[in-house]
């Protein structure tokens, strides 16, 4: 691919988009304070800050889907309090979001002009099919793109699904485009020519918004960095100052804040209880993981997202088969086959996604609770009842659930209540290993801490705790020892002397720790 | 008794006392011995195709093992000269096998359930055209089983055996579906089968063993249709039987989603299928318009139910609403 010299862009034209002033509160919180940023015509813009600093909110506003409390947007010239999202889309700001909203069942070109197909005469409407092709590819070869505009998107890598959506953005005449983590699950090399796309982007004139926690390619990419903190401007570096290390400065800023730690470990790690020699997960197969846990120990797993943690915890809980590899628990061989085989030797998840995996809804707390031990509370292969309401009733004293009664369905407690369920439907059996993916995410702080004391009673008790968290304060606040993920591998293990955001963050793109 | 179920015992109780008002033969002892015959036949089939729903599968080669087994059963005692009480659990180990297969091609090798079947539909009939070279299966003139015949197509006091066999299979099923950790478990795959699985659940064994127990008691249904008529054409012997086990499943209150759906709403729901039946019969409807009128009821009931769901859901959302103003007007 060939660009024109990005430096002959002018930054001395008029702002695309300009906020000023932009402030949103969410019931006790404040989203965003007081924030301001242009944006100039083929800029592009790195956009960084930790998880809750304010960047979601910020494209919320950008996309017409929240009004700012107080503040101006103007686009191109003319003053707004707030956008639709109509009017967002009207003055070209595409998004290109995370997760991709393509169909996989239909052909790039159709995806590119979904909704607005060019028809051929006659009272039928039926597509025109060889003009909506012609119409695709000068799109597709401004992305660069290398497949045709016939190739059905299923068939195509996610770099290239995410070429299509540039190619959809650029279709409605785009003047800014917003990249929302595009890089969080590709692959290096696909990395590439995505960064190559944006700056294909800038040497059109778009500009270019371009969210990203691999901070190394916000340094490749950006002509400015805008670093969020707690909703405030931490701080903006023009293009000679970009670079890793300002980055993270400007992303903590300050000390670790005080919160709700989990109490310190009552007792020294014990013997390894679990350990995994080589095992490889779906997301990375060329990328063997090696990790022990202790007995005693809350040891958090940090990482991007996407750099395979929950592949990781999924290959453990017997979900999906390792490619190679083996496990060992206390020593001994293990082999698992399946979720019941890791239930049986005493190795519980917690998983990720609560409402899809964790739970079933639609039971209730009691039956919730029973069901992974329920020949425990059965009599003959028939079902007690009381034995249920039993368990369910001494969990629910201990965790402090919050419900009318063991016999309310889960699906109407609250986040945190939920989570206490799942927790509650392991505790009442025999953890050896307990491992936790993102165990306080969507839940208040006081759940959250309630939840922090759980792990801590269950490893002073000789569980060995694996927590996956993206919180890093949590990482840092609850862990006895930190492993870092970086794209599928153990990239380090932290102590606890070496414990700080900027070492972890470092091992999570792939850098040496101080 | 749900809700749902004191429903559509209502629904059947009203629909029969017309019924009756108008044709007083429906309430003549001979009818409703007949009538309840059929119940038993049809019942034992819509249980085992209500296991398979209650997990979320489907089962539609029903009908055409009703066919196939039919004709090896009567084929084995009367052509063959095997005894009865060797080939009747002969005739259940096979339908044990080809719901075995079933339910293996589904949780092993991932097959939707209802092209697998779907495929055992067409399998089983053409097997049973060939296996009699597209002949009728019947019994040579005189030959009798005295006890076997008691059993299937006799009658107690009064009762037909079909039907009190159905009640005993119902309450043992009830309790296994209701009672048991493995109708626990049925529940929790077919509500959400990713979540049970993330309990440690082995769900491939337990939807096998939902396959396996349909495949069971569609072979002993095939046994007792085979007795009942006593000579099978397996071109058409059993044809859309898995359709009245699945309107029977859904008129009672199953979702083909599954996870949801109760014994006693399965057995309501034959019942009603063929009270239906029989009103076609007496109040001189054409017999042509028999399945119209079926469809017609069936459509109805489920329609009353999903309007009575989102007319309570829109109720409880305005009440919270109100008490939700009440609150704020308080403070």
């Amino acid at each position: 691919m060939n660009y024109s010299d990005p430096s002959i862009v002018a930054s001395t034209a008029a702002p695309f988009l300009s906020l000023d002033g932009v402030r949103k509160t969410y019931p006790g919180v404040v989203a965003l304070d007081g924030f301001s940023i242009e944006v100039r015509p083929g800029e592009v813009i790195g956009l960084v800050g930790e998880n809750g600093a304010g960047k979601s909110t910020l494209m919320k506003i950008l996309g017409g889907v929240t009004r700012p409390d107080t503040g101006t947007i103007t686009v191109d010239g003319v003053a707004h309090d707030s956008l639709t999202v109509e009017a967002s889309i009207g003055s070209g700001i595409a998004f290109v979001h995370q997760e991709l909203n393509l169909f996989e069942n239909l052909d790039v070109a159709a995806n590119i002009f979904f909704g607005r197909e060019p028809l051929r005469a006659g009272p039928f409407r039926l597509v025109d099919r060889a003009r909506l092709r012609a119409l695709a590819a000068p799109l597709l070869k401004r992305v660069g793109a290398n497949f045709s505009a016939d190739t059905p998107v299923s068939a195509l890598s996610l770099a290239q699904q995410q070429m299509v959506e540039i190619a959809k953005a650029l279709s409605i005449e785009a003047r800014l485009v917003i990249l929302d983590e595009p890089t969080s699950s590709l692959p290096i090399a696909e990395t590439d020519k995505l960064l190559g796309v944006i700056k294909a982007l800038k040497a059109d004139g778009i500009s270019v918004i371009f969210i990203s926690h691999r901070l190394h390619e916000v340094e490749r990419v950006a002509d400015r960095v805008v670093v969020l903190r707690d909703g405030m401007l931490a701080g903006t570096l023009p293009k000679s100052a970009i670079n890793h290390d300002q980055m993270v400065k400007l992303m903590i800023g300050r000390m670790l804040k005080e919160r709700e730690k989990a109490a310190e470990s009552a007792r020294p790690p014990g013997s390894v209880a679990l350990s995994v020699k080589a095992i490889r997960t779906a997301a990375y197969p060329d990328r063997p993981v090696d990790l022990d846990v202790r007995h005693g120990e809350i040891l958090g797993l940090a990482g991007l997202v996407g750099s395979g943690r929950t592949e990781l915890a999924r290959v453990l809980f017997g979900i999906d088969k390792s490619f190679g590899g083996s496990f060992q628990l206390d020593g001994k061989d293990l082999v698992l086959g399946s979720a019941a085989d890791a239930v049986a030797n005493g190795i519980f998840l917690v998983p990720e996604d609560r409402k899809l995996t964790g739970i079933l809804l639609d039971l209730s707390i009691a039956q919730n609770i029973s069901l992974p031990n329920l020949p425990a509370h059965s009599r003959r292969s028939l079902v007690s009842a009381s034995a249920e309401a039993a368990t369910a009733e001494k969990q629910k004293t201990d965790l402090g659930i919050r419900a009318p009664s063991v016999q309310t369905r889960t699906g109407t407690l609250s986040g945190g209540n939920q989570q206490k369920v799942v927790l509650a439907k392991w505790l009442a059996m025999k953890p050896k290993v307990m491992i936790l993916d993102e165990p306080t995410r969507g839940i208040d702080i006081g759940a959250k801490a309630e939840i922090y004391g759980l792990m801590r009673a269950l490893a002073d008790a000789g569980v060995a705790v694996l927590m996956i968290s993206s919180d890093m304060e949590e990482v840092i606040g609850v862990s006895d020892r930190i492993a870092v993920m970086h794209e599928g591998q153990i990239s380090g293990i932290l102590d606890k002397d070496r414990f700080s955001q900027e070492n972890v963050l470092l091992l999570a793109v792939g850098k040496q720790p101080k | 008794m749900s809700k749902k179920d004191l429903g559509l015992l209502i629904l059947i109780l009203v629909v029969g006392a017309v019924v009756a008002i108008i044709n007083p033969r429906f309430l003549l002892p001979i009818n409703l011995a007949n009538t309840s015959n059929l119940i038993g036949l049809f019942g034992i089939l819509s249980i085992g195709q209500a296991f398979v729903i209650i997990t979320g599968g489907i089962e539609l080669s029903v009908g055409s093992v009703v066919a196939l087994l039919g004709v090896l059963f009567i084929d084995f005692i009367a052509t063959r000269g095997m005894a009865w009480p060797v080939a009747l659990p002969l005739i259940l180990v096979l339908g044990g096998i080809i719901g075995l297969a079933h339910g293996w091609l589904i949780t092993r090798l991932k097959l939707q359930p209802f092209v697998v079947t779907l495929c055992g539909l067409l399998i089983y009939r053409g097997v049973a055209r060939f296996y009699t070279a597209d002949g009728t299966a019947g019994f040579a003139f005189g030959q009798n089983f005295p006890e076997l015949e008691f059993l299937t197509a006799g009658r107690s006091w009064g009762v037909p055996n079909s039907f009190i066999a159905l009640i005993v299979i119902a309450v043992v099923m009830w309790v296994v579906l209701h009672r048991s950790v493995f109708g626990r478990y049925l529940y929790a795959i077919g509500k959400n089968e990713e979540a049970a699985k993330y309990s440690g659940i082995r769900t491939g064994r337990i939807v096998m063993a939902a396959y396996v127990i349909c495949g069971v008691l569609t072979a002993l249904s095939a046994i007792y249709f085979a007795m009942y008529t006593r000579s099978i054409s397996p071109a058409s012997h059993g044809q859309f039987y898995e359709l009245y086990a699945i309107a029977a499943a859904v008129l009672g209150g199953f979702s083909l989603r599954g996870g949801e759906g109760s014994l006693i709403g399965v057995l309501l729901g034959t019942v009603l299928l063929q009270e239906l039946q029989n009103l076609v019969n007496l109040l001189g409807i054409p017999s042509s318009l028999n399945f119209a009128v079926m469809g017609g009821v069936i459509l109805i009931g489920v329609l009353v139910d999903q309007q009575w769901g989102v007319f309570r859901a829109r109720r409880r959302m305005l009440e919270a609403t109100r008490k939700g103003v009440a609150g704020a007007a308080a403070e």
